[in-house]
């Protein structure tokens, strides 16, 4: 009786407890509600199912408790019930599915206005680069790495001279526009996570990946690294702030781009900068 | 990755086949009785052993796909170098097929209870084990010799590692060979050594099927088949 | 009406199935020591699992001090704590779940279930156990080399694990590996015992589909074992390489801590791959044995024959099989080509299918039962709970895009622990006893089995269900601390702290059964050969605990399938295996 009730209790319990927690997700600021209403869908069917078991089991401990001289039933199968539950089953599973993969379908197109943000992880900071007037990104490889050139940039890369080179961990994004997050890191894996964009990505050196959103609201928000990358794992913090179109470009106008921050380099150290190309 | 699924699929395959055989749609709560009423639901007529070296190396087998998917997993990559296989790997693989030549004698042999011969054909088989050995590990010295260490390019890295897998379990299995040499030298009668001399003879032959597959691959004749396979899927 | 006790059993006719040639020891040592009687086995691996074991919960102790009471332990610091939960997570999952199920439980309910003297190859079963301690015993030495243990997470992914940044990365990664390597050899050898007995020693009479589920649990999880285990040997062999000889196999070009690393090319991804081949295959090697034993425990424990005997085989054939094509929902966000995301989450709600089929089956075989609510029941109602629990938040995992936001989020971590932590542990500690009386002659005290199970099943619950929540919050998984963090309120360290102190307790609880379990084996009241009147073979041995040989002069012969509990019009509410069927009126 007293473990049927206990039952009844984790099952009731367990929805109150969803329903009456402060822990939820954190508000969303990306496009990306679709993941949030794929979630509840899941917890709809999910949270019946368990209710459904867990009173089923209740109920049977409550009415078929040992009594001497009671005959349980002899039923080895069932073959239209099984049948049942098993086309159930998979109908819930398909229900849950067929949106899944659809929300994922968008999440791996990259719609074509999409402008890119480089993400560049290494142990234990995040760095960024934008793609400049020209609107891309220069070449880069590990093997550029150096103190003047922490990012790897190509020295003679066209493209690259005027791509915005971003440090100390904080990033602009404008309001409203689609970003293609491009990532990349220079020694062990990490992952670009923005809990309020939903989205995210594992960066694996030697390889580039991506992952795209547009951020709805304005705000700040902490970068957190979602992949162990060593004892520093939990510091590698930066923030993304969105802004409106007016803060964003006062906010860009100040940055500098990787041919002046390598000339201003090269000057201090009395050699010719690149020439502009 | 899809190399060692294709591998899996066929040990599923012979496995579920054979577990279609066990009357897995039976309803046991409606068969009352002794086995002797059913067919072919008790034990395999094989012997304990024999199972057991089929079930080992269907898990070798898994081994060396795996090896396998990941050789050409790594292949796709930009730094990959193909390696040129030391001319004695030929003559390696030649010692290999005679050491199974010899071993199916031996096997042929101890059915019809020619002691001597099975003596004769273990111990060739050995010695030709051994030279197998020899000559892989001279495959090693020429390579290293001529600058190709472990860690100079991915494909050395994996010829190395995939000759010297191979090369273990041939050892393993040179151990088992003499184990079963000597208890036939020591006279103990052909039906009581029969089951060792049929399990080394299978093994052998698998580890020599192992290595064309492997030797294909390293020598680049498995790039032939797989364009092949690839123009006719395409 | 045939009486079916004991006496009424006719004088069994030779086997036709010819006896495995029993080995008999000549001296201590190889009767106690290099024991390769198999019962002998089992106790073996049963107690080095269950000692390695309780030193992964210790570990988990100081994990959740951690996150408790941040900052309150000067011992514990990033290092420490990226080394605890490492090694906490690789004992639990390999050396304790692994080794107890298989090892333990394989071991000695094996033979005794399908009717054979011991396993068939009894010489190279003793080997494994001992090449299994030779491993222990390695992984254990990381904790004394210069860098203490890998600190990389059980999950060991390069480039990070073999480079500074990450503790262990000098001596105790390599340890590691080699402690891998030699436990996946050793595994092997068992491996080859448990299938091969299954397959050529059932007794006469017992066909595949008169099998106890427990041992079509065992038995399917040794084959995944066998097949999915090498590709863990690859990936170790490989990272040897690439740590001590320099090769590439997973390493890119780096430059790790301002040095640029002679590495090239290597793909870290492939290490992913190679692990999570093996790795997701691990999870059913854990829990289809979870599934067999807690068949036959609520079968035995409500008197009623399991329902759906042939789907619950099948359903265990599909899994099994299954699982071998849904690895990379590991990897949804690791990088890979993002198109797989597609194939393998459909794969992996399909196996959702069979699963769920196999839970109906065990609530459905507690409908119209005759339920005793002893220990070894509640701990297998334990498992229906926390497992539904636990695969139905793997449901929201499997779903490639809403896996995006939960990955490497403390949601992980809880849906893991309820489903491969708290449900399969349910299942050991029902197991353990349900078959105590048989393997020591004496019941283990009730009373403090009750005990045991309240607090462990509540709080357990009360740990890892609140810690969805954390996930969804989105509050990231192996993070010593979380600091000030923005989004993260403080009532997050309030539930930290609760988690903390229900573990402490479920952890204490913990004590009570060990002491159980040894001052049983000495106090404990003496136990009957068959305690809970069941039918599997294993019960109806002549002695308790089972000596040399199992069954004594002559083996059983099986007459009818496992489950005959409460037949209709039969004296008794069960009827042993061995029981002939009574003769039908003429």
């Amino acid at each position: 009786m007293i473990t049927a009730i206990i039952l009844v209790v984790i099952a009731v319990g367990s929805v109150l407890f969803h329903l009456l927690s402060p822990w939820w997700w954190t508000p969303i600021a990306s496009n990306w509600g679709y993941i949030d209403n794929t979630i509840t869908l899941t917890f709809w069917i999910t949270g019946s199912v368990f209710v459904a078991v867990v009173l089923f089991m209740a109920y049977c401990i409550y009415r078929f408790q040992y009594k001497e001289g009671r005959q349980a039933v002899y039923e080895p199968e069932n073959k239209k019930l099984e049948l049942w539950l098993t086309v159930a089953t998979a109908i819930g599973v398909a229900i849950m599915l067929a949106p899944g993969l659809y929300v994922w379908g968008q999440f791996v197109t990259v719609p074509k206005e999409a402008t890119e943000l480089e993400v560049v992880g290494q142990q234990w900071q995040w760095s960024f680069r934008l793609p400049g007037k020209d609107g891309r990104l220069g070449g880069s490889d590990t093997r550029n790495v150096s103190g003047e050139n922490p990012l790897g940039l190509h020295p003679r890369d066209p493209n690259g001279q005027d791509d915005v080179v971003v440090e100390g961990g904080e990033i602009h994004l404008p309001l409203g526009k689609p970003v293609k997050v491009v990532l990349r890191a220079i020694d062990v894996l990490h992952d670009f996570y923005v809990p309020e964009f939903r989205a995210k990505m594992d960066i694996i050196p030697g390889m580039v990946t991506y992952f795209w959103f547009t951020p709805t609201r304005t705000g700040t928000f902490d970068i957190l690294c979602a992949e162990l990358c060593g004892v520093g794992h939990a510091l590698m913090r930066g923030k993304v702030m969105v802004d409106t179109e007016t803060d964003y470009r006062a906010w860009l106008d100040q940055q500098k781009t990787f041919a002046q921050l390598s000339g201003r380099i090269q000057k201090a150290e009395g050699t010719k900068p690149v020439p502009q190309e | 990755m899809p190399i060692t699924v294709l591998f899996l699929a066929v040990i599923m395959a012979i496995a579920g086949g054979w577990l279609l055989q066990q009357r897995l749609t039976a309803k046991p709560w409606l068969e009352e009785g002794v086995i002797g009423d059913f067919d072919g639901t008790g034990s395999l007529s094989m012997p304990a052993a024999k199972i057991g070296l089929g079930v080992f190396l269907a898990v070798i087998g898994s081994l060396f796909a795996l090896l396998i998917s990941a050789y050409f997993m790594r292949r796709g990559y930009a730094d990959w170098r193909e390696i040129r296989v030391p001319h004695v790997l030929w003559a390696n693989t030649a010692t290999l097929v005679l050491t199974s030549v010899a071993l199916q004698g031996a096997k042929y042999a101890v059915s019809r209870r020619h002691l001597n011969a099975v003596r004769a054909r273990l111990t060739a088989g050995g010695v030709f084990g051994l030279a197998f050995v020899g000559g892989q590990l001279w495959a090693w010295q020429e390579l290293t010799a001529s600058g190709f260490l472990v860690a100079t390019n991915p494909s050395d890295s994996f010829f190395y590692l995939i000759t010297g897998l191979h090369g273990l379990h041939v050892l393993g299995g040179l151990a088992a060979l003499g184990w079963t040499a000597e208890r036939a030298w020591r006279g103990i009668a052909a039906e009581k050594i029969q089951l060792s001399v049929d399990i080394c003879a299978t093994y052998w032959h698998f580890m020599l099927i192992v290595w064309l597959v492997l030797f294909s691959l390293l020598t680049g004749l498995a790039e032939d088949f797989g364009t092949l396979c690839r123009q006719l899927l395409t | 009406m045939v009486d079916v006790t004991r006496g009424a059993i006719e004088a069994i006719p030779p086997a036709e199935v010819p006896d495995v040639e029993l080995y008999h020891p000549h001296s201590w040592i190889e009767k106690y020591v290099f024991s390769q009687d198999a019962k002998y086995i089992a106790l073996q691996y049963s107690i080095t699992a269950l000692a390695i074991g309780f030193v992964a919960l210790v570990l988990s102790w100081l994990i959740r001090l951690q996150l408790g009471f941040p900052g309150t332990f000067s011992f514990i610091d990033a290092n420490s704590y990226y080394q605890f939960i490492t090694m906490h997570g690789m004992i639990m999952v390999i050396y304790l779940l692994t080794a107890l199920f298989l090892g333990g439980f394989g071991n000695y309910l094996i033979p005794l279930m399908i009717g054979a003297r011991d396993m068939v190859f009894p010489f190279v079963n003793m080997l494994s156990y001992w090449i299994y301690l030779l491993a222990v015993l390695v992984l254990v030495s990381s904790f004394f080399v210069p860098g203490g243990p890998t600190g990389a997470g059980w999950t060991l992914y390069p480039p990070q694990s073999i480079l500074t940044g990450t503790p262990g990365q000098e001596a105790g990664i390599v340890l590691m590996l080699v402690s891998l390597i030699i436990f996946i050899i050793g595994f092997t050898m068992g491996g080859l015992n448990y299938v091969v007995t299954v397959l050529q020693a059932r007794a006469r009479g017992m066909t595949l589909m008169r099998m106890p589920l427990t041992v079509w649990g065992i038995f399917t999880a040794t084959v995944l074992a066998l097949l999915a285990f090498p590709a863990l040997f690859v990936a170790c062999v490989m990272m040897l390489f690439d740590k001590l000889l320099g090769t590439s196999f997973f390493m890119p070009a780096i430059v790790a801590m301002g040095e640029h690393m002679s590495y090239r090319g290597g793909s870290p991804i492939l290490f992913q791959h190679l692990f999570w081949f093996f790795g997701h295959p691990e999870v059913y090697i854990v829990a289809l044995p979870a599934f067999g034993i807690v068949s036959d425990l609520i079968s035995t424990h409500a008197r009623r024959n399991i329902f759906g005997y042939r789907m619950m085989v099948w359903a265990i054939v599909a899994i099994t099989a299954l699982s071998f094509i849904v690895w990379a929902h590991h990897m949804y966000v690791s990088g890979m080509n993002p198109y797989f995301g597609f194939f393998f989450a459909t794969t992996t709600l399909i196996i959702a299918v069979p699963t769920a089929i196999k839970v109906y089956n065990w609530v459905l075989t507690l409908w119209h039962g005759n339920i005793h609510l002893n220990v070894p029941m509640l701990f297998a109602l334990g498992f229906i709970v926390t497992f539904v629990n636990g695969g139905l938040s793997g449901l929201f995992l499997g779903n490639v895009v809403v896996d995006v936001p939960l990955s490497d989020t403390m949601f992980v971590v809880a849906h893991f622990h309820m489903v491969m932590g708290v449900a399969p542990i349910m299942v050991i500690f029902g197991a353990i006893y349900h078959w105590y009386p048989k393997a020591t002659g004496r019941m283990l005290n009730a009373t403090l089995g009750k005990f045991h199970f309240w607090v462990t099943f509540l709080g357990a619950y009360l740990i890892y269900f609140p810690m969805h929540y954390l996930g969804f919050l989105g509050v990231p998984r192996r993070y010593h601390e979380m600091a000030e963090t923005a989004f993260i309120p403080p009532t997050v360290q309030t539930l930290n702290a609760f988690i903390t102190i229900m573990a402490l307790i479920v952890g204490f609880a913990q004590l009570v059964f060990l002491y159980n379990l040894i001052v049983s084996a000495f106090k404990g009241e003496p136990a009957p050969s068959n305690p809970w009147r069941a039918t599997t073979l294993e019960w109806q041995t002549e002695e308790t605990p089972p000596g040399h040989g199992n069954f004594g002069k002559d083996l059983p012969i099986v007459y009818r399938w496992p489950y005959d509990y409460s037949v209709p019009g039969a004296k008794e509410d069960f009827i042993p295996q061995n029981v002939p069927p009574t003769p039908r009126p003429a």
